[in-house]
Formats: structure tokens, C-alpha cells, sequence
């Protein structure tokens, strides 16, 4: 399982009501539905996801999130998720808005631009950085709107978005690093939020 | 002519008459002391009875929904792209059952089938049907199978508001509820078109007051233009362009000739009609389109289809078509929204097609797939 996902179970109450948003294959719901048994429903836009989360047996119902939530209700979950899909919104912002209008709390998970290699490929090369985590070209990416920890901060800050958890990923070795410098050296944050 | 039938087909069918003799009750307060209801089934009921299905027909669909009827059968039933072996409602799992429901005019007790009281063709004095009603003989129908409870209740159409209605009056006996290019009621536009199609069909000089059978007629020109219209709004503007586009079936427009010009859609409209009109029952279609028209699935539940969907024990796959104006994508996307606000457990997915309403009906390959994989993930207990 991917790190971001590991860490994320433990926010979830069991057999609390959870709605994914961007669940893409349905890894993470079908491991919570199986471990926490929460009731959870995914949105999805990608038919060959929505393929493998119907053979999960899960609850996958095709929306796109840039239209919005205005298909639920206030309060109506306990936790929207939304797994590395914040940087694929056209409204980002306004998606975190309905995400904190829906469920009582969010999750969000997304890649740090801010990572010291992104810099740095971007400083030496003078070219949008690609790699293994990001590997797609600056033209064809789904992944239309970066940031980085610092500007997520800066926009809970802004809408006043209460940040229960935060924390910061990696693969292994840079563990001592991440603690110092998140925004430079984590890869991929993960922040608990509530309004 | 063929000398055996695609591998993926059920091959030869043939139907079987079921006579029930217990009162039934209508929702309009009318009783109907017998019936006949006429059936097809496919596939093989297994040992605990668990692998059932029910296909609900809609407007103007009937028990033949899959295979061939004879060697000689140019096309098969009206479902036979969804239901086959190894097709998305797999025969080797599934014990399916299709049937024409009553007032149906394929063999069930219907408008034309002879009024015991009076010895004539019931016409126009069958009692109006409501979608209930048909749940209701399919339930009578379930018990004279033996199949207590449903692996699922499928329907397109007319036919997802039987399988919607089936989850609510019997949440016992619906494990799973596949609905189809649905709505949880009419729109006054949908209604509006099913009103033209009456009309037209009661303007016809032959629908005798719907007595038609005992004159020895038939309004066969009403019947026709009800079908031309009904057949505009199941396709899409895109569909209709990409067919016929604006070519000509005979005459020309060159300066000086005063020739009549006809175009092909106009042919293969007045084709389609004429041809239904020799198949169908004007007092069914009359039944059938009101049937449609007076379905709420919310009206007893405070007309809150959450509340209504609190009473269901099914799993749902909710399924439309992007360019379905008819039955469009907004109207699903209601019945999946009441599921989640009622907690239930349900797939939505919209499907991309250029062929509108009547996209539920044709082969294509994300629909199938869709179909095929919530299908094969149903449970019949079995390895």
C-alpha cells in the first residue's frame, strides 16, 4: 500500500461513514471497509478504475469533483477523503471548501512541489521537473494545480481550516531530514483537517 | 438461413404460458380473479435456488429477451447483447427470467385477451395498470418458480422502475437492484410525449373508442405515429444525424423539377411505425405509456425518494447514457444521490453513447463491461 495511505487509517473510526473522493482503484476504500468496516462511498471519473472498484465490490458512483458536492448533504460523512488528487482539480480550493462542508472531517493527501528534487531539477535544468513519483511532461500532466506544504498552510490559514494532523512522508532514508525541513525534504504531505 | 446460432447465444428458447387462478388486487382498486403470464427463461435455477434474475421489459419490450424462436429467426430477442453465456448477464451463473407483463399484448392477459365476463376483448375496459401491480404478479410469478428472493431485479426504462419498486415492496427478496436509463418519476416533458403518442392514437378513426377489435379494425395509422414519436425521443440528435443526415430516399431538388422529395429519415421512421403498428396493441401502449406516466417511487413516502430507499435491502447499479434526453443522466444521478442519502450501498456509472435513450438496448463496450463485472460480482453462493 502506498505510504500516504498507510499512515491515513489511522484518522478513520471504524464503522464510520467515509467518502472517497478521487478513490481511484479502491485500494484504500476496500481496506477500510475490510479493517474499520466503515460504510464508504468512492467518486471516481475514470472508467477503468471505476472497473476495478465495481470488481472490489465497492461503492463507486462516476462524478467529476470539479462540479462539486451539491449531491450531498451537510455533514452527511464523518470523513471525505481525497487521496494525490487535490493537484488534478480545476478548483482545488473550492473542492477543499465542499470536502469540509460534507464531512465533519478531511483528509487530504498531496506531492510536496517543494521537494528538494523538484528544486533542484528545476534550478540545474530550467525545466519542469519530472520524475519517478511525478513522472509526467509539463503538457500532458493530470496533475494541473502543485503546491507545496508552505501554500497548503497558507491556504487553511486563509479559510480558516483547522489543521488536526499534519504529516509528512517519505521513502525510508530521509527520515531525520523530513523531521527538519518538511518542506524540502517530505514528499508527500497528508493533513488532517476539520473547519 | 443460419444452421446454428452464435456460441454466445441461449440458442433456441421457446416460451411457456403460466396461469395463476388467485385474485390479484390492482392498485386501482379493480380485481383480476385470472391471468396468464408468458415466460422465457434462460440458464439453469441451481440447487438453493440463488442464482436467479428477473428481467422487467419496458414499454414496448416482452418475455422474448434473449435467443431465437427458430433457425429462421432473423434477430434475436430484444436483450440478447446482455444476456447469453459469458455476456454481462452470464447464463452460466444466472438463472434469468424474462416475461411480457400483464396488459402486455405478447401473450399475457392483456387488452386483447377475451374478458371472461364478457365474452369480448377486454379493449379498452382492462383495468389501468401501475407499476406495482406488475411487481406484484412478478412476485406471484417468483413464488410459482420457487425463488424466494431475486439475485437481482434488472430493468431498463419503464423496467427500472419495476426493479426500483420490487426493492421497496420486497426488500426481503431483491438481493441486488440493476437500474437502467430510469427515472423515480416522469418528467412533465416525458409525460408530455407519452400524451401526443395517446392522442394520436385515439384520433385515429379506427380506435373506435378503443373497441377497435370488436369492429374488426385496428388504428394502425395512430399506433404508427405514437411509435415515430416515441422512436424521435429515444435516439439522440446525433445518432439521428450520423444515420440518416439529410439524404434523400427518392426526388431531387434540381431548379425546375417539382419532384416530392422524401428523406431517408423520413422512410425509416414511417418504416419503424408501420411496423410496430402491426405488432402492437394500441390499448396496451395506451396502459403501458399511463403506467409510466403515474410512477412516483416517492409519492407514498412523503414524496422523499431517501425515505423511500431506507426501506430497500439491495445493492444498486445505477447506470445512464450521456446523450439519453429522454431518461438523461440527471434523472439517474437523483436515484443514486436518494441511495447515499438513505445509506444504501450503489454503483452509479454514466456511459458514454451517441445513441441516446435507446443506448440501453445496443452493444458497447463500457456498458458491458459496467454490467458484466457488477454482474460477476454478485454472490449466487456458489464456487
Amino acid at each position: 500500500m502506498r505510504l500516504d495511505l498507510n499512515e491515513i487509517q489511522h484518522w478513520i473510526a471504524r464503522g464510520s461513514r467515509v467518502l472517497d473522493l478521487g478513490c481511484g482503484d479502491g485500494t484504500l476504500l476496500k481496506y477500510l471497509v475490510d479493517t474499520k468496516q466503515v460504510e464508504g462511498y468512492g467518486l471516481e471519473i475514470d472508467p477503468e478504475q471505476i472497473n476495478r472498484c465495481i470488481d472490489k465490490g465497492l461503492n463507486v458512483i462516476e462524478q467529476n469533483l470539479d462540479r462539486g458536492l451539491g449531491n450531498f448533504a451537510d455533514n452527511s460523512f464523518d470523513t471525505v477523503l481525497m487521496t494525490q488528487a487535490l493537484q488534478t482539480l480545476h478548483y482545488p480550493h473550492l473542492v477543499l471548501d465542499e470536502m469540509l462542508r460534507v464531512g465533519k472531517e478531511c483528509i487530504v493527501t498531496f506531492p510536496n512541489f517543494g521537494h528538494w528534487k523538484a528544486r533542484w531539477y528545476l534550478a540545474t535544468r530550467g525545466r519542469m521537473p519530472v520524475s519517478d513519483l511525478l513522472p509526467y511532461q509539463w503538457y500532458d500532466t493530470p496533475n494541473i494545480h502543485f503546491c507545496t506544504f508552505k501554500d497548503f498552510e497558507v491556504l487553511c490559514r486563509e479559510k480558516n481550516i483547522k489543521v488536526i494532523h499534519r504529516q509528512v512522508v517519505n521513502e525510508a532514508s530521509l527520515k531525520l531530514l523530513k523531521d527538519l525541513a518538511p518542506n524540502l525534504f517530505g514528499e508527500t504531505a497528508i493533513y488532517h483537517l476539520s473547519k | 438461413m443460419p444452421d446454428t446460432f452464435p456460441a454466445d447465444s441461449v440458442g433456441l428458447v421457446s416460451p411457456q404460458t403460466l396461469s395463476f387462478s388467485e385474485p390479484l388486487l390492482l392498485s386501482c382498486g379493480k380485481t383480476l380473479d385470472q391471468y396468464q403470464l408468458v415466460v422465457e427463461t434462460y440458464g439453469r435455477l441451481n440447487a438453493s435456488k440463488s442464482n436467479a434474475v428477473l428481467i422487467c421489459h419496458a414499454l414496448s419490450g416482452h418475455h422474448h429477451a434473449a435467443g431465437y424462436h427458430s433457425l429462421d429467426d432473423r434477430r434475436p430477442g430484444w436483450w440478447d447483447a446482455y444476456i447469453g453465456p459469458g455476456k454481462p448477464i452470464d447464463t452460466n451463473k444466472f438463472f434469468v427470467v424474462a416475461l411480457n407483463n400483464l396488459g402486455g399484448c405478447h401473450g399475457s392477459t392483456g387488452p386483447t385477451s377475451i374478458n371472461p365476463a364478457t365474452g369480448k376483448p377486454w379493449g379498452p375496459d382492462f383495468p389501468r395498470l401501475r407499476v406495482r401491480d406488475w411487481v406484484e404478479s412478478q412476485a406471484r410469478l417468483a413464488d410459482r418458480l420457487g425463488i424466494d428472493s431475486w439475485a437481482a431485479v434488472i430493468g431498463g426504462s419503464l423496467g427500472g422502475m419495476q426493479a426500483m419498486r420490487w426493492a421497496l415492496e420486497y426488500p426481503e427478496r431483491v438481493r441486488h437492484c440493476v437500474v437502467i436509463a430510469s427515472s423515480l418519476k416522469l418528467t412533465a416533458q416525458n409525460i408530455a410525449f407519452n400524451e401526443t403518442a395517446r392522442q394520436a392514437i385515439m384520433s385515429d378513426p379506427n380506435f373506435c373508442e378503443g373497441r377497435y377489435l370488436e369492429q374488426g379494425t385496428v388504428p394502425r395509422s395512430g399506433l404508427a405515429v405514437a411509435r415515430m414519436i416515441g422512436h424521435i425521443t429515444y435516439l439522440s440528435d446525433h445518432a439521428m444525424g450520423e444515420k440518416f443526415g439529410r439524404e434523400l430516399r427518392r426526388g431531387s431538388f434540381t431548379q425546375g423539377l417539382d419532384e416530392l422529395v422524401e428523406f431517408q429519415i423520413q422512410s425509416y421512421l414511417r418504416h419503424q411505425g408501420d411496423s410496430f403498428a402491426n405488432s402492437f396493441d394500441a390499448n396496451t401502449y395506451i396502459l403501458m405509456t399511463r403506467a409510466l406516466d403515474y410512477f412516483d417511487l416517492a409519492r407514498e413516502y412523503d414524496d422523499d425518494p431517501v425515505l423511500a430507499f431506507r426501506h430497500a435491502k439491495a445493492r444498486f447499479l445505477v447506470v445512464s447514457f450521456t446523450t439519453d434526453w429522454r431518461f438523461s443522466p440527471e434523472r439517474s444521478r437523483e436515484i443514486v444521490n436518494a441511495l447515499t442519502g438513505a445509506n444504501k450501498s450503489v454503483v452509479y456509472a454514466d456511459i458514454e453513447s451517441n445513441y441516446g435513450h435507446d443506448a440501453f438496448l445496443l452493444p458497447h463496450a463500457r456498458y458491458q463491461q459496467v454490467f458484466g463485472r457488477y454482474m460477476a460480482s454478485i454472490d449466487t453462493g456458489e464456487v
